[in-house]
Parts: structure tokens; C-alpha cells; sequence
């Protein structure tokens, strides 16, 4: 299970577990039983001195039977899985609820850059806050965000998050995030993307509105006279 | 075929030299055996590889005995290579080729394949394939290193991959490789169709020959997009075309479906041949007809006619409509329907048998044991809720292994041993089998499980060190047992290669029908003369007729002619 190793973070985490864990319920049952059911035949019908195979085609209804049910059931819960899977999906990947705020997500070899709205809330405005490798969200507030890439394919994967996303040049994906819980979290980039793909790590973090406000107010101090580069956040202490 | 005598019955027997019988040769056995050890050479590499990348993620940055340090760059490499070399170099040749080749004309009853120059002709271009792989990693650069997958932008520009030859000489490679199987492919339905031996019907044909012939058409049918796709690629990387460099309205996401339009289709191409080889194993060491024969037929069937359909699940996150996603999980969960019947089948079909457990019997049934692993856990990705966070994780790496280790190598193996006796003649060491099935089998489990976890822990793909993910920093211990794993796994396999070649020349002379079995290649001598039966044979039953009621003896060969009903059952030899 994913939340033996890792926290959830966000709103539709929890769905992703629970989707995992009914798959593991549904699964873990048909794998067992068809094991159990596989190893008893092995050892009963081992071969023993005097007794001689039976002759079964399996060709008639009644013989079927044992394979059509299973299979019949096999598919009523693959029904289910599918109910529930299309709605965590459904969630994360069609239907979100409106922003509060906007960030953009720029990928390239081999660095992420985040845009944020700064404390105007706005995008694209001269108060915006570019870091390098990490970015900065606030509890509770549902954020777009919009995916790009400079170079190659990459994959903008928050495991905390249960989010991922794959960037692509010359698109701009859209998708969203509400975090639930604060602190420091992993980014990685989740689709191979050259010689740096495995030091392409960036750090999510998530603050409390107050603190994340306190942020803004040193980082877009800072920004002002470095802007779009990982120094702010040096500075701060809290990047690579 | 006049020019080649009926008299090379004698194995090493040199009438025609050395490079005209085993290089140039047009028979189908040797073109098989041509096939099998270029792809067992080939294996090596793949074992190589793997060896030198999983050293780096358990012990990061320290040197590799026979290698050295690992930098990025071949970190890339290996895991590239070790993914295009396993699939395109090791499953398809030793799955389909070699089993294809020297199975169907013994299995169906003729004397060679329908266009024997043709089939030549097929593996000199797969030869040449693997040689220009191997080249490439010789160029400046190195090879290539944009995963087996070779996503553009990167596998389109050298300023993004930094390997301008490996890159190109991959392409080039891999397309030769598919021009090699279509050639093999047309050959394998032509000659299932036309070179029965009298009276067997398509309902009499052993079910690995049904399966080496739907994965033939399912590969013809899968495999076009995807050349058209590489010599794209290749103009894009040599003469400045932008098919898929969205800079000059190209779409990169268009590779992709290109890739997987083929790619999931070819997991069934290897699929198949090995459900085929484990069924005809299962039943000659059960004593029992395969159960449901037509049944696992028309599930095959309608398990590759859905594999045209599913491709995409492999790119739910990968930019593509979300609401394609949905369509795409449907057809996912649907063909685990037919896969689950087929296991069902293959179950049932041990009920009420008398079970050997001979070595080609412990794969053939460690195929259904491990193989189910593999299956169950694709629902986890076929789910389209769930991959988004599974996607591009250790998960999917260690689920996909769960299905390709038991088609690629326990099927093989299961084959291997089971077909030994009709292609050398003689009986491999059943003591050193097992020594080397236990072996592997647990140390398989030992590799792959742990990396389920990892996955589920957050471990993603072709990361080549992990340290700078400090979420990560606790699943160490278990990437250091998963490859300590591979290193028990990797040492079992002296012990196979050692009793096959040793067993070849030493091991017991098997005789024609060592197992007993009933399908026709074993009416042919061990090993099969050029022209494989002195007598062509005629068949006058299906090929499952073990222990049938009545009769003393517990098989009943398929070109035995049939008693008189008034008489008992006579002894068959």
C-alpha cells in the first residue's frame, strides 16, 4: 500500500489508496484462491503407482462450468474495479474544482522551474516568484497548475500527491492539486529524460497560509533583483 | 531442397562442411538452432547488463567488479540495452523463431517450412540486426540511452540523447529485426496452413502451433505502424524532418501511440508462444487431455484480437485525453477475461491427472504460478485511478517481469528441457534441472518482490542513484535484496548452460518419444534427419488422446492408426 511508505497529501490521495486497496482486496483473493486451488491439484493428483489419469475433454456444458463461472465472476468484478477506478480518475484528471490560484510548472533537462502567483495571486504579473527545483504551495487551496516542457518529455510526479503527469514540448497540460497536510515532499521527474534524468529531484513545499505568506514577502523581496533563479530558496535554506 | 540429401540423420555427420549445413543451411531445425543459440548469446548481454545497473542502485557510486564506475550517461545505456536486447533479442527469437522453426513442420508433420530460403533469409537479417545492436556500443557516444521505449524529443536529437550514432544504429537495428520476423511470420501461417500432414485438421493442431501462428499475425498486424514510425524517427534524427518536433507542427505523443500500438500487442506476441509450450508440456507430464482445447483457442483468439485495443493504457498520464483513459481501461480489465479463462483452463487441466514432475513439468508449472502474479498486478495499471500514481514506478517494472521472466525465460526453459532429447538426441541431467529450476525460481521471487514494494513506495524508473530523494532513503534495504537476488539468479544459470552443452554430447540417448507424448514430432527420430520423417506421417486424432478410457498404454500418438474397435488396445511404440 502506498500510505505504509508515504504520506497523503492531497484531496485525491486517500481516493488512490482506497482504489488500492479494494484492487488488493479483489485480487488478493482471486490470486490466492487460484493458487491454493493450483497447488492442491499438483499434490493430489501426483503420480502414485496403480492409478491412472482420467480422460476429461472439458468439451461439454457441465465440464465449462468450472472455467465459465470463475470467468463470469471474474468479470463482475472487473466491473467494479472499473466503477471505482473511472471515478478516482475522474477526480484527478477530468473534473476539477476551481482555482484559487495558479502556478506554472516548467520542465527541461534537467531542472524544474516553478512560476508562482506571488502575492497578488495572480499569473503573469510582475510580482510572479520563479524558483528553481522547489516549489512552494499553501494548505487547503485548490491550485491549477500548467505543465510545460522546454526539451524532451518529462513527468511532473508528486508520489505524496498521488499526482503525475507527463510534460510534453509544445503543449501546455493542465491540471490541479489541493495539498492537505504541511511540509517538505518529494518531486521527481517520473519519464526518462537524458543523462540527468535521475538528478532532476525537486522538493514540494507546503505552508500553512501565514507562513506562506511570510515566504512571498522575503522570496519576491529577493526575486525582484535575481529573478528566475534557485537562489531565493538558497537563501532561505530550504532548496538543495 | 533436392540438393540436400535425406541422409544427414547423424548429428556432427560433415558431408556438405561446417559453414554450408549450420550457416547457410535452409532447414528448418538448424535455422531454429540458429535462432536459439544467437539468442541465448544474446541473453548474456541482457544479463550483463542488468548485473552492472542493479550493482549501482544497491551500492551507489562504488565501483562494479568488471565494469567499474557507473556514470549516468551508461547507466541510461544498460538499462536500455538490457530492455530492447531482452524483448527484441532474447523473447522474440528463442519464443517464436527458434520454437517456431524447429516445432511447426515436426509438430504439423512435413518436411520443412514452405519457403525455406525465405526463412534463411530472415535470420541472416536478424544476425545482421544483433550485429549492428552490438556495433553501436562500440560508436562515439556510446549506445543509446532513451530507454527501450525511445520517446522523442530525445530519441530524436543528438543535442538531447548526446549518443548520435547509438541512437541511429538502435533504430536501424530494431526495424531490421521486425523486417527478420515478418519474414519468419509469412513463412510460420503459410506453412500452418498448407503443410498439414494428411488428415490432421486445424482442430488436430497442437495448441503451441495456434499460438506460434495468431502471435505471427498478431505481430504482421501490429508491427507496420511501427516501421513507418522508426523510419520517421530516423528522418528526424538524420535529415532534419520534424514528425515529431512539435517546434515544426510535429507531435511527439504520435511516437508514442506508434510505439505501443505495436508494444502491447507484442506482449502477446510472446505471450502466446509460451502459454502454447506450457500446455504441451502440462499435458504430456498430467497424462490428461488439455481441457476446453477449443475453448483455450477461441480465447486466444479474442485475447489478440482485444490487444489492438488496449495500447494506450500505457499512456494515461502521458498528455493524451483523460477521457480516452476511460475507453482505454475498459478494453484493459476486458482482456483480463480471456487471460483468466485461459489460466482457469490450464487448472482444470491438471484435475484428475497423474501428475510427473519431471524438470520441463516444475517450469511449466512454475509458468502458471508466477505468470498469475504478473497478471493480477496489471490491474493496479489497467485501472487508470490507480496508475497515476503506479505509472513509470518500480510497480510497473517489477509486474511486467512477473509476465515477461515466465515468458522469456520459465516458458523457455519449460521448452528447452521438454524438446532437448528431439534436438540432440539425448536426455538432459534431470538432477542438475532441478538444482537449476529451484534456483531460479526462488531467486527470481527474491529480485521482484521487493522491487513491488519499492514501487509502491515511490521508487520510479531508471533513476541511477537515489540518494537525492530523501523520501526514498528507506526502501535502500530492499533494493540491496533485490539485487542480491539477481546475483543468486545469475549464478544458478552456469549450472543450466554447463548440462545443456555437457548433455548434448554426454547425456543419455533418448530414443524418439522419450515422454511418451503424443504429438508428432516425436514419431520423427531424435534428432530428426533432413526431411525429419522417414515416413511422412498421417493423423488420425487430436493431440491430446492421454489416457483414454480402454485403451493400456496412457497416450496415443497422434499418427498411431486407430485400433479395431473389436480388439483390445495394442501395445504403440
Amino acid at each position: 500500500m502506498p500510505y505504509w511508505y508515504l504520506q497523503q497529501a492531497s484531496t485525491f490521495a486517500g481516493d488512490v489508496d482506497n482504489l488500492v486497496l479494494l484492487i488488493t482486496v479483489i485480487v488478493g483473493f482471486w490470486f490466492l484462491a487460484a493458487e491454493f486451488i493450483f497447488f492442491w491439484l499438483i499434490w493430489r493428483f501426483r503420480a502414485r503407482d496403480g492409478h491412472k489419469a482420467a480422460y476429461v475433454a472439458g468439451e461439454t456444458k457441465r465440464e465449462k462450468r468450472w472455467v465459465s463461472y470463475p470467468h463470469y465472476a471474474v468479470l463482475a468484478f472487473d466491473i467494479l474495479i472499473l466503477i471505482f477506478a473511472l471515478r478516482v480518475w475522474n477526480d484527478i484528471k477530468i473534473s476539477a474544482p476551481p482555482a484559487e490560484e495558479r502556478i506554472r510548472v516548467i520542465a527541461q533537462q534537467w531542472a524544474w522551474t516553478f512560476v508562482h502567483a506571488g502575492p497578488d495571486g495572480v499569473l503573469d504579473t510582475a510580482d510572479d516568484i520563479r524558483t528553481v527545483d522547489d516549489m512552494h504551495v499553501e494548505l487547503d487551496k485548490t491550485y491549477h497548475f500548467e505543465l510545460h516542457s522546454r526539451d524532451v518529455v518529462h513527468s511532473f510526479s508528486v508520489p505524496v500527491f498521488r499526482l503525475k503527469q507527463d510534460a510534453v514540448p509544445g503543449r501546455a497540460i493542465l491540471g490541479w492539486f489541493r495539498p492537505t497536510r504541511t511540509g517538505e515532499f518529494d518531486i521527481q521527474c517520473a519519464e526518462i529524460c537524458g543523462i540527468g534524468h535521475g538528478l532532476m529531484p525537486a522538493r514540494l513545499i507546503v505552508r500553512t497560509p501565514e507562513e506562506h505568506r511570510a515566504w512571498m514577502a522575503e522570496a519576491s523581496g529577493m526575486a525582484s533583483a535575481t529573478a528566475g533563479t534557485g537562489l531565493v530558496a538558497r537563501v532561505e535554506g530550504e532548496g538543495q | 531442397m533436392s540438393a540436400h540429401a535425406a541422409s544427414h540423420a547423424e548429428h556432427g555427420h560433415h558431408e556438405q562442411g561446417f559453414v554450408r549445413k549450420y550457416l547457410l543451411s535452409t532447414d528448418h531445425k538448424v535455422i531454429g538452432l540458429q535462432y536459439l543459440f544467437t539468442g541465448m548469446l544474446m541473453a548474456l548481454i541482457g544479463g550483463f547488463t542488468v548485473y552492472v545497473f542493479r550493482m549501482q542502485l544497491a551500492f551507489p557510486g562504488e565501483e562494479v567488479p568488471l565494469w567499474g564506475r557507473v556514470t549516468a550517461a551508461q547507466y541510461n545505456a544498460l538499462v536500455t540495452t538490457h530492455g530492447s536486447v531482452m524483448i527484441f533479442w532474447v523473447a522474440m527469437p528463442v519464443l517464436i523463431a527458434a520454437f517456431g522453426n524447429f516445432l511447426i513442420p515436426l509438430m504439423l508433420g512435413c518436411d520443412d517450412m514452405v519457403f525455406p530460403r525465405l526463412n534463411r533469409l530472415s535470420y541472416q537479417l536478424f544476425l545482421l540486426s544483433a550485429l549492428i545492436l552490438i556495433a553501436s556500443f562500440f560508436v562515439p557516444g556510446g549506445p543509446f540511452g532513451g530507454a527501450w521505449t525511445a520517446y522523442p524529443p530525445l530519441s530524436a536529437d543528438p543535442a538531447y540523447n548526446a549518443t548520435p550514432w547509438g541512437a541511429t544504429l538502435w533504430l536501424i537495428a530494431v526495424a531490421l529485426e521486425f523486417v527478420a520476423f515478418l519474414l519468419g511470420g509469412i513463412n510460420f501461417i503459410t506453412t500452418a496452413m498448407n503443410s498439414r500432414a494428411p488428415g490432421m485438421k486445424m482442430f488436430d493442431v497442437p495448441i503451441v502451433i495456434w499460438m506460434i501462428v495468431l502471435a505471427s499475425l498478431v505481430f504482421m498486424a501490429s508491427v507496420g505502424p511501427l516501421i513507418a514510425g522508426a523510419i520517421m524517427l530516423l528522418f528526424d534524427q538524420r535529415f532534419g524532418t520534424g514528425f515529431f518536433n512539435p517546434a515544426t507542427g510535429g507531435d511527439p505523443v504520435l511516437w508514442q501511440h506508434l510505439f505501443w500500438f505495436f508494444g502491447h500487442p507484442e506482449v502477446y506476441v510472446v505471450l502466446l508462444p509460451a502459454l502454447g509450450i506450457v500446455a504441451e508440456v502440462m499435458t504430456t507430464f498430467s497424462r490428461k487431455k488439455l481441457f476446453a482445447y477449443r475453448t483455450v483457442i477461441f480465447t486466444a483468439i479474442a485475447t489478440s484480437i482485444i490487444s489492438f485495443f488496449v495500447w494506450a493504457h500505457h499512456q494515461f498520464v502521458a498528455g493524451i485525453d483523460p477521457r480516452m483513459a476511460g475507453l482505454f481501461t475498459v478494453t484493459t480489465l476486458i482482456i483480463s477475461v480471456p487471460i483468466a479463462e485461459m489460466m482457469f483452463i490450464y487448472i482444470a487441466t491438471l484435475y484428475g491427472g497423474s501428475i510427473r514432475f519431471t524438470t520441463p513439468m516444475l517450469w511449466a508449472l512454475a509458468f502458471i504460478a508466477e505468470f498469475l502474479i504478473g497478471g493480477v498486478t496489471g490491474i493496479y495499471l489497467g485501472a487508470a485511478g490507480s496508475d497515476v500514481y503506479f505509472h513509470d514506478t518500480y510497480f510497473v517494472l517489477a509486474h511486467f517481469h512477473y509476465t515477461f521472466f515466465p515468458i522469456a525465460f520459465i516458458a523457455t526453459f519449460a521448452g528447452l528441457t521438454y524438446w532437448f532429447p528431439k534436438m540432440f538426441g539425448r536426455m538432459m541431467d534431470e538432477r542438475l534441472g532441478k538444482i537449476h529450476f529451484w534456483g531460479t525460481i526462488i531467486a527470481f521471487n527474491v529480485i521482484f518482490i521487493p522491487l513491488f514494494l519499492t514501487g509502491a513506495g515511490g521508487d520510479h524508473r531508471r533513476i541511477f542513484d537515489y540518494s537525492l530523494f530523501p523520501e526514498l532513503a528507506g526502501l535502500q534495504g530492499l533494493r540491496v535484496l533485490a539485487t542480491i537476488g539477481l546475483l543468486v539468479l545469475i549464478a544458478f544459470q552456469p549450472i543450466f548452460i554447463y548440462n545443456f552443452i555437457n548433455s548434448m554430447f554426454r547425456g543419455k540417448v533418448a530414443g524418439a518419444n522419450p515422454w511418451r507424448a503424443n504429438t508428432l514430432e516425436w514419431a520423427a527420430p531424435s534428432p530428426p534427419p533432413h526431411g525429419n520423417f522417414p515416413e511422412m506421417p498421417v493423423v488420425y486424432r487430436g493431440p491430446y488422446e492421454y489416457s483414454v478410457e480402454g485403451r493400456d498404454e496412457d497416450y496415443w500418438p497422434q499418427h498411431v492408426p486407430p485400433d479395431d474397435p473389436k480388439r483390445p488396445a495394442e501395445q504403440v511404440a
